[in-house]
C-alpha cells in the first residue's frame, strides 16, 4: 500500500461509507412508509467510489452529480440533515424542497448539484474546469456519471473539450453494469468505458470500484495531474448497485448469481475486514464509529420529519436570481 | 450622435464589458482570431483580449452551452455564441433543462449569468437549417430571459444588461440586422429588461413587432401615414420579461392590434402577445387581432419561396387595411 493515510483518515473514510449506506437504507425504509415523495435512486453498494473520490478532494474542489447522487453529496461533505430534509420535500432541505432526491446541491462544499438528465453533468463539469483555468486557481472538478451516460453525445463533446483545453477535470465513470434495466453488453461493444479515453488523447484508468483505497489512490493521481495543469483523466470504477434502479424496481433483469457475487464484494464489509486485519483499527473503535453513524442518521431523520413543508406559494420563488451585483 | 452598425454595437458592448469585468469571456465556434465569428461580431476581440477569453471551440453545441453553465455557476460571466439559431436545438438540454433551472431547482443557491447569443431569421437564402426563428421556444422556458433587439442602440444596451445580470439570457440577433446602422451614444448605458420601446407613435392601430420586423412595420407605417392612417409601432425588446403594460395601454388607445413576427404562427411569439391582449384588453378591441407571421412551414431555399413565407411591408399593410 503506497497510500499515505493515517488512522484518522481511515476512520473518516469508513464513517462516510457507512453514513451513505445507513442513510440509503433509512431512505428505503421511509419510502416504504410513504414518507418520501416521488422516486429514489439508491447509492448503496457504490460507496467506495464516492468516498474514495471525495477523500482525494479539497473542500473548494467541485463535483457534479447524477440522479443517483445521495452518496456524492454525503461524501463531499453535505449535511445529512439538510440532505434528508430535501429528499422528504421539506423547506429546510438544501433546495428548499424544490429539487428533491435527484437535484441536491450544496455550493458551500463545492457540490455543484445533481442533474437528472443522463450525461448532462459532463459539459457543466467542463465549464467549472474552464472557470478554474480562467480564474487561475488550483481547484479541480470531479464529474460523476454512469456507463450509460458514456453513450450520450455530451460524453464525447465534453471529454474532447476538456482534453484540448487541458482542463482540471476528472471524469469518474461509475460502471454498475446496468443503465436502468439495460445491461452494458446489450448497448456497447466494449467492456471498458475507460478505453474511450484514448479517442480523446487522455489517460483512461480502470479500478475496482468496490475498493475504497484503490479508488482513493487512482483518483489521487488523477487529481494531482489535474491540479498541475496536465489535463483531464477518465477513471472507470467497476461497481454494482445493491438495489434496483429506482424505488420499487426489484431488478429481476440481473442474474441471481451475479447479484450474490457482488453482494459478496460489499465495499463496506471489505474495508472493515481490511482495517481490522491490518490492525489500523480495533473492533471497539469500529463499533464506536458504527454507533455514532446510527445516531447521526436518526438525528437526520428526526430533523427531516419534524421540519415543515414549504408554503405552497414558495413554488413561485427562485425562478430568477436577483438582478445586479456580482 | 454618431451612427454605427448593429454588429459594431454588439462588439462594443462585448468589448466594454470585457474591460469592465475580468470574469466576462466569450466562447463559440470560430469566434476567435482566425474568423471573428460567422457574422464578424467578435472580429478583433481575440487580438485585444487573447485566445483564452475569446475562445474558439470544437463544433459541440451542447458542450459550449454546458461549459457556459458550469463557468457561470462558479463565478464567471460567459457569453456563448451559437453560430446559427437553428443549432440551438443541439444544445437544448443545456439551455432549457440546465441553465434555466439551476437557480430554481437548487433552491436559489446557484446563479447562472450566462448569455447565449445567436442569429435567427431568413432572408439570405440559406434554407431550412440556417434561417429559422425559434425565439418562442425559449419564452416557454421559465428561468430564461429572452432579448430581441431591433436597433444598434437597443442591441448594445440590452447586451450590457444581459451580461451584468444574474440570470441566463437568450439573446436573439437577426442576421439581416447586422449591417443596419443607427445612433449609439459613446457613453456607457444599459437598457432594462421588460421595457418596450414605442418606435413610432400613432392613434389608429397598434403593431407589436420584433427584430427585423420592427423595420418592416415602420416602413409600412410610413407608407400608410401618406393616407393619414396613424400606426403605433411597439418593439417589446425583450420577450421575457414581456412589457405587457405598454402593449395593453397602446391597444386600449387604438382598439386594434397587429402582431408581426418572423417565427411560425402556431404557438409562436404572436400567439403569446395575442393571448395577453385577449386576457387584459379584449373589451377595448374594435377589430379582431391580426397576426402576420411565417405560415408554419420550414424555411424554403429558393428566393421566390423564401420571400413568400417571410412577412414584408406588403403583408403588413394588407393586415392593417383589414382591421381599419
Amino acid at each position: 500500500m503506497t497510500l499515505n493515510l493515517d488512522k484518522d483518515r481511515f476512520a473518516e473514510m469508513y464513517q462516510k461509507m457507512l453514513e451513505i449506506r445507513l442513510f440509503e437504507e433509512k431512505i428505503f425504509e421511509l419510502y416504504a412508509q410513504n414518507l418520501v415523495p416521488g422516486t429514489i435512486h439508491l447509492y448503496a453498494g457504490e460507496e467506495a467510489v464516492a468516498v474514495g473520490v471525495c477523500s482525494s478532494l479539497r473542500k473548494d474542489d467541485y463535483i457534479t452529480s447524477t440522479h443517483r447522487g445521495h452518496g456524492h453529496c454525503i461524501a463531499k461533505g453535505a449535511d445529512l440533515k439538510r440532505t434528508m430534509a430535501e429528499i422528504l420535500g421539506k423547506k429546510t432541505g438544501y433546495c428548499k424542497g424544490k429539487g428533491g432526491s435527484m437535484h441536491i446541491a450544496d455550493f458551500n462544499v463545492g457540490m455543484l448539484g445533481a442533474t437528472a438528465v443522463v450525461g448532462a453533468g459532463l459539459p457543466i463539469a467542463v465549464g467549472a474546469g474552464l472557470s478554474i483555468q480562467l480564474r487561475k486557481t488550483d481547484q479541480v472538478v470531479v464529474c460523476f456519471f454512469g456507463e450509460g451516460a458514456s453513450n450520450q453525445g455530451t460524453f464525447h463533446e465534453s471529454i474532447n473539450m476538456a482534453s484540448v483545453w487541458r482542463l482540471p477535470v476528472v471524469f469518474v465513470c461509475e460502471n454498475n453494469l446496468y443503465a436502468m434495466g439495460t445491461r452494458q453488453s446489450r448497448v456497447m461493444n466494449i467492456t471498458d468505458v475507460a478505453n474511450r479515453a484514448a479517442a480523446y488523447g487522455i489517460p483512461g484508468e480502470i479500478v475496482d470500484g468496490n475498493d475504497v483505497l484503490a479508488v482513493h489512490e487512482i483518483i489521487g493521481k488523477a487529481v494531482e495531474r489535474a491540479r498541475k495543469g496536465e489535463g483531464p483523466t477518465l477513471v472507470e470504477c467497476k461497481t454494482y448497485r445493491h438495489k434496483g434502479h429506482s424505488r420499487v424496481d426489484p431488478a429481476k433483469y440481473r442474474p441471481k448469481e451475479e447479484v450474490e457475487e457482488w453482494l459478496g464484494k460489499d465495499p463496506i464489509k471489505n474495508f472493515r475486514t481490511y482495517l481490522l486485519a491490518a490492525h489500523f483499527m480495533t473492533e471497539m473503535e469500529i463499533q464506536q464509529i458504527e454507533q455514532n453513524v446510527s445516531i447521526k442518521i436518526e438525528e437526520a431523520v428526526k430533523f427531516a420529519l419534524e421540519s415543515p413543508f414549504p408554503l405552497a406559494e414558495e413554488a413561485l420563488e427562485d425562478v430568477y436570481a436577483q438582478m445586479g451585483g456580482k | 450622435m454618431r451612427k454605427i452598425s448593429f454588429r459594431d454595437a454588439l462588439r462594443e458592448a462585448l468589448r466594454e464589458e470585457m474591460h469592465r469585468d475580468s470574469s466576462v469571456f466569450l466562447l463559440g465556434e470560430d469566434i476567435g482570431r482566425y474568423w471573428g465569428g460567422a457574422f464578424k461580431v467578435t472580429d478583433g476581440l481575440a487580438q485585444e483580449f487573447g485566445d483564452e477569453r475569446v475562445r474558439d471551440t470544437p463544433i459541440s453545441e451542447s458542450a459550449i452551452i454546458g461549459a457556459g453553465v458550469g463557468a457561470a455557476i462558479t463565478g464567471m460571466r460567459p457569453v456563448a455564441e451559437i453560430m446559427f439559431g437553428d443549432l440551438t436545438a443541439l444544445a437544448m438540454d443545456q439551455i432549457a433543462n440546465q441553465a434555466a433551472k439551476m437557480c430554481y431547482m437548487f433552491g436559489g443557491q446557484a446563479k447562472c449569468p450566462l448569455v447565449i447569443r445567436t442569429p435567427f431569421g431568413a432572408g439570405v437564402n440559406i434554407a431550412s437549417h440556417h434561417s429559422q426563428s425559434f425565439e418562442a421556444w425559449f419564452m416557454h422556458v421559465p428561468g430564461l430571459h429572452v432579448a430581441v433587439p431591433s436597433t444598434p442602440y437597443d442591441a448594445k444596451g440590452l447586451l450590457k444588461t444581459a451580461i451584468r445580470g444574474n440570470n441566463p439570457v437568450f439573446f436573439c440577433e437577426h442576421k439581416l440586422l447586422y449591417p443596419v446602422e443607427g445612433e449609439v451614444p459613446e457613453e456607457d448605458y444599459t437598457i432594462p429588461f421588460g421595457v418596450a420601446d414605442i418606435k413610432r407613435r400613432g392613434e389608429d392601430v397598434t403593431i407589436v413587432a420584433t427584430l427585423s420586423m420592427v423595420h418592416k412595420a415602420l416602413n409600412a407605417a410610413e407608407e400608410l401615414a401618406k393616407e393619414s392612417i396613424s400606426v403605433e409601432v411597439i418593439d417589446p425588446r425583450t420577450l421575457t420579461p414581456l412589457d405587457k403594460q405598454t402593449i395593453v395601454a397602446s391597444v386600449k388607445k387604438t382598439g386594434r392590434l397587429i402582431i408581426v413576427s418572423e417565427d411560425c404562427k402556431t404557438a409562436g411569439v404572436s400567439a403569446e402577445i395575442a393571448a395577453v391582449v385577449a386576457e387584459e384588453a379584449v373589451d377595448y378591441l374594435d377589430a379582431p387581432i391580426k397576426r402576420v407571421t411565417e405560415p408554419d412551414t420550414p424555411i424554403p431555399f429558393s428566393p421566390t419561396l423564401e420571400r413568400y413565407v417571410i412577412p414584408d411591408e406588403k403583408t403588413i399593410i394588407k393586415a392593417i387595411r383589414e382591421v381599419i
